[in-house]
């Protein structure tokens, strides 16, 4: 059984999303996705200042099987990524919801009409595969 | 095979000033005419090792691998038969080692007169109308057949037609082949008795149909036995048809992929017509067409005319195929794995043809049975197996903790190559094993020996396997550090 | 029953076993209407007594004439070790290393031609072969699209003193992409690529710009230059060289102020004979950071379960049996054989080896250059700096004499006609370490006789 925060948004290719006090929001891959990724060995973020769309391909993720896009949950422009992950991206295994976060954005719009999931919800979609 | 054959590098033997002398040509009375700001400053750190030290090295290092020479070696859909040794010596003949790509027509009948008989044979065991040598690989005459179909739709200005199908079980070449050639590959189920589900077929093709890639035998290893309504809902929708070889060796001389309705075929001369794999080349990949395609065959293609009485072979380029694809080899591709290819066909002739398919048809069945027997499960219990079959760990895995991967390392212990392990993707926890024609029953009798022991230890000695391979020259290796830690290059102190 | 062990009593036990009565019933499955009837046009078999006379006559056909052809396939001498090694069955006979643990061998003689490799081209990392020199160009271009970032126009600059089989290939394998391929111009007088012509592309989108060294005309190509002017208009470097040549020539890794992005070439000068074009293997090295954009195979170095040293094939996720569609590149068997014969090659012949056959062949080349210009109607075509080939002008067409040539046991080089119509009659020579003094008199004198005879006509 995998590791769903509550406070979270999830999108259903198995990206989560914070919304940060700022307005801005972090977004990563879940513990159900790395799970199933296995060991990572190398991430690529989106460059900062790109401007994404919603469920747009941005960043890879890539363990020893297998190497997967990572999807926008929502549109907005990329204010940071985790440097971290550069050196160390088995962050993303060990924390997928703190340290391992992938970038950071200045969504385009409102969070609530974006049409992410909640925690509940998208527990029954990772586990029905 | 002993632990201890850990072999260090090549560079590990050098010291400066040494080097295999008699290998070098006499060094030159004046130094060569190089402007300064182009020449070498340093060079380059290669190694410095005696021509006895450096053979040695490779010999030893020959030694920790497996082969067909040396080892049974199951592995499904490489088809790892004997590759027999006259092709080689054939094909090494000074006069075809020595043969510029480039030569006049006048030092190269021997050579193209081969290849052009190469040529017609392939159509001939394939059922096609043309056919052109020059990929060097499957991959890569999966590539020309795909660039073939695209410039068949563009050339009738056809422009929507962009879509590959390719069934759920494909190699994964076939979808990255689609994408090279601009297209988007579209995957249709497979329906749980192994053949593509002709309602998802239909579903699938219309205006934007490019064409299918099929297997046939289908990598599940089973035959495709509505082929014919395959082909025909697929040219219906106006697109073709193009054959995968990788499974030739299970019909070679029993059908022929023209027959079945296709359009374009690549062959696999490294496992259907035996040249070495070479530890992962060179290959040949062949490409064969159907009357639609021929004016788009790649160049270059030998053709033959008769000249006062005597047959004269020259090359086809683009002058004489203007609407070919182009070119896809620096010169005419892998001549010398052709010319193994060839001897290779002249020795089977065509009665040693649909042996290879029956014998190859025949071990396969016999392994299939047998390891049943044995208490394995059969992913296709209920069908024929083709010159390959599957089988499922999955209950081992559920109830032992022994995967499919266990299983194949444990394999290498007792002196056998493992099976393909995960692919096709589409079955859990499978082998897919490939024993070929040339195999003796005596051989395929001590692989199922081996298996049942695995078996036996998964009960008894799970531990044994999920460590497994205990007697091979490394332990399993640390794939994640691998590629974690990229050490892809040996640095050693440059040189002087 | 060539290469089929069966006895009659053991088919019978094996029939007996999987329940069907004979062999054909097994495939059952396969509709009877598709059944084959006949193979007419497929020969009786052979033994192989027989099929080697028949090889050996039609090798006899082919003769052996003297060689002076080069543009791209190089003779040149062989240590008979690295094939005696390298068609060991354990070599010969061994599939792709995907069993590492049962592939050692192979695995460490990869890792070993990727430092080879390496320390040649002054790059970071490399792969472990390509198809073909050609091919590898064509995949660079893909690669540099993948790579260049910062480019948004696909467009690559592919100058006309490129292989025009090289060119022809990048042509057919990306046309189905979005890459723009533009042919660079030439000086008509010098041979090299014209910096005045691409100079008028500065401040455009460009992807990437290829440069051969030397070049096909075998000439030596003003590369710090090109580099730096490319990597000003923020496109990539590609580099084709001759592995040869880089034993006296400056690794593309130093080109201009930060060497060139990716560099190809093919490696059939380290150790594989002409054989009619193949098999050859191509060879492709780059900086680290685009290492994830390279196509094809690499190997790495890591430790087992025990942690002893061993070796591995690497960054597997990018290549088309697990990335399928989003692969990149569908390459999957590389040359495996022919790139141990580069290794083994490398090793014996190490950098001093190496830098004594480059020298040798630009002394041969010179010196067939004087024998064959001091004959009347023969010029020298280029007078700039080159390598180990040159072009030769004539005051008449080349076929007629390469034709005679030919009749004579030479294979003269190569007739630029069909690909550079606007250089007139021009003749491309290469002369390796492997051509003797005798040869080159041989040469001179059966071209003196050719042109009289021609010229008499």
């Amino acid at each position: 059984m995998s590791n769903v925060p509550a406070d979270l948004h999830y999108a259903r290719s198995h990206e989560w999303l914070r919304e940060l006090p700022d307005g801005s929001v972090e977004i990563g891959i879940s513990d159900h996705a790395q799970h199933a990724l296995g060991d990572l060995v190398f991430v690529e973020a989106p460059a900062v200042g790109r401007k994404l769309k919603a469920g747009e391909a941005c960043a890879v993720v890539e363990s020893v099987k297998a190497a997967s896009d990572v999807y926008s949950p929502v549109g907005g422009e990329v204010l940071a990524i985790n440097d971290a992950l550069v050196k160390a991206p088995e962050l993303i295994n060990q924390d997928p919801y703190g340290a391992g976060w992938i970038w950071r954005l200045r969504p385009d719009g409102a969070i609530a009409a974006a049409g992410l999931l909640d925690a509940n919800t998208y527990s029954a979609v990772a586990e029905a595969g | 095979m002993s632990l201890d054959l850990c072999e260090a590098l090549i560079y590990d033997y050098g010291c400066p000033g040494r080097g295999a002398h008699s290998q070098w040509p006499a060094a030159e009375a004046a130094p060569p005419a190089i402007p300064a700001a182009l020449k070498r400053k340093q060079r380059a750190a290669l190694p410095e090792v005696s021509e006895l030290d450096a053979l040695r090295h490779y010999t030893r290092l020959s030694q920790l691998n497996f082969s067909i020479d040396t080892h049974f070696y199951p592995l499904g859909s490489c088809t790892m038969k004997y590759n027999p040794r006259a092709c080689n010596a054939a094909a090494m003949l000074p006069e075809f080692l020595g043969r510029h790509p480039l030569a006049s027509a006048r030092h190269s009948q021997g050579f193209l007169s081969c290849m052009y008989e190469l040529q017609e044979m392939l159509q001939e065991v394939t059922g096609m109308q043309g056919v052109a040598l020059t990929p060097m690989a499957g991959a890569h005459g999966e590539f020309a057949g795909v660039a073939m179909i695209r410039a068949y739709h563009r050339a009738r200005g056809d422009l929507k037609r962009n879509e590959i199908i390719v069934p759920a079980a494909a190699h994964g070449t076939n979808p990255a082949t689609a994408t090279m050639c601009g297209c988007v590959a579209r995957e249709v189920a497979v329906g749980a008795d192994g053949d593509v589900d002709i309602q998802a077929l239909r579903a699938a093709v219309g205006p934007q149909t490019a064409g299918i890639m099929l297997t046939n035998p289908s990598t599940l290893g089973v035959f495709e036995r509505r082929i014919e309504e395959v082909a025909q809902i697929v040219h219906d929708a106006g697109g073709l048809l193009y054959y995968d070889g990788a499974n030739l060796n299970a019909i070679l001389g029993k059908v022929r992929p023209g027959d079945m309705g296709f359009d374009v075929i690549h062959m696999n001369l490294h496992k259907t017509f035996s040249t070495p794999h070479g530890g992962g080349g060179p290959g040949a990949g062949a490409v064969g067409v159907g009357p639609r395609l021929l004016p788009l065959l790649p160049q270059p293609i030998v053709t033959r005319t008769v000249e006062e009485g005597q047959p004269h072979y020259r090359w086809l380029d683009a002058h004489d195929l203007p609407l070919s694809i182009g070119r896809l080899a620096g010169f005419m591709g892998n001549a010398g794995v052709l010319l193994r290819a060839y001897v290779y066909m002249r020795m089977l002739g065509r009665a040693g043809m649909s042996r290879v398919g029956e014998f190859a048809t025949l071990n396969s069945n016999y392994l299939h049975k047998r390891l049943q027997q044995a208490g394995f499960t059969a992913a296709y219990p209920q069908r024929r197996a083709s010159h390959e079959f599957i089988l499922t760990l999955k209950p081992q895995l559920q109830e032992l903790g022994v995967s499919a991967m266990d299983v194949a390392k444990r394999l290498l212990d007792f002196g056998f190559h493992a099976p393909t392990t995960y692919f096709p993707q589409l079955v859990p926890e499978c082998l897919l094993i490939e024993p070929t024609e040339t195999e003796s029953k005596e051989t395929l009798d001590a692989f199922v020996a081996a298996m049942s022991e695995v078996l036996r230890e998964a009960a008894s000695t799970p531990e044994v396997l999920r460590t497994a391979p205990h007697r091979m020259p490394v332990r399993r290796l640390d794939d994640v550090r691998a590629a974690r830690e990229l050490d892809l290059a040996h640095r050693p102190a440059v040189l002087g | 029953m060539p290469f089929i062990p069966h006895t009659g009593p053991e088919v019978q036990q094996m029939l007996a076993t999987i329940g069907v009565s004979d062999i054909d019933a097994l495939f059952d499955e396969i509709p009877e209407t598709l059944r084959v009837r006949s193979l007419e046009r497929i020969p009786e078999g052979m033994n192989e007594q027989q099929v080697m006379q028949l090889m050996q006559e039609r090798a006899r056909q082919d003769g052996r004439p003297i060689n002076f052809i080069g543009a791209g396939a190089y003779e040149h001498h062989i240590p008979s070790a690295v094939w005696s090694i390298i068609t060991r069955g354990e070599f010969y006979s061994a599939y792709t290393p995907y069993q590492a643990e049962a592939s050692q061998g192979t695995l460490q003689s990869i890792y070993e031609f990727q430092s080879m490799i390496t320390a040649l081209t002054g790059m970071e990392v490399a792969n472990a072969s390509m198809y073909d020199g050609a091919t590898a160009v064509a995949e660079s271009c893909l690669m540099a699209v993948r790579a260049n970032r910062r480019s948004q126009s696909s467009r690559i600059l592919l100058s006309r003193s490129v292989h025009p089989h090289y060119r022809a290939v990048v042509q057919a394998m990306t046309s189905n992409q979005s890459l723009k391929l533009e042919e660079q111009a030439i000086v008509r007088e010098r041979g090299t690529t014209d910096a005045a012509a691409l100079a008028s592309l500065a401040g455009q989108d460009l992807t990437a710009l290829v440069i051969q060294q030397p070049n096909f005309f075998g000439l030596l190509e003003d590369v710090d230059a090109l580099c730096d002017w490319a990597h000003a208009q923020g496109a990539v470097v590609i580099a084709v060289v001759n592995p040869t040549s880089l034993a006296l020539l400056k690794p593309p890794g130093q080109w201009g102020a930060r060497g060139a992005d990716i560099v190809v070439g093919d490696g059939q000068p380290l150790g594989c004979p002409l054989s009619s074009g193949g098999p050859y293997f191509g060879f492709m090295a780059t900086r680290q950071e685009y290492v994830r954009q390279m196509p094809g195979r690499i190997v790495g170095r890591t430790v087992d379960l025990d942690g002893r040293p061993g070796f591995t094939l690497t960054l597997q996720a990018r290549e088309q049996h697990i990335r399928r569609g989003k692969a990149t590149s569908n390459i999957c068997t590389n040359q495996g054989l022919l790139m141990m014969a580069g290794t083994i090659y490398m090793a014996m012949m190490g950098a001093v080896g190496l830098e004594r056959v480059a020298a040798a062949c630009m002394a041969r080349t010179a010196e067939l250059v004087a024998a064959l210009t001091r004959l009347p109607g023969v010029r020298l075509g280029f007078n700039g700096a080159r390598f180990h080939e040159a072009v030769l002008q004539f005051d008449r067409p080349v076929a007629p004499l390469l034709d005679a040539l030919a009749a004579a046991g030479i294979e003269g080089g190569l007739d630029l006609a069909p690909w550079y119509p606007e250089l007139g009659p021009a003749l491309l020579v290469c002369a390796t370490e492997m051509r003797s003094s005798a040869d080159i008199a041989t040469y001179a004198a059966a071209l003196g006789k050719a042109l009289a005879t021609v010229r008499a006509a």
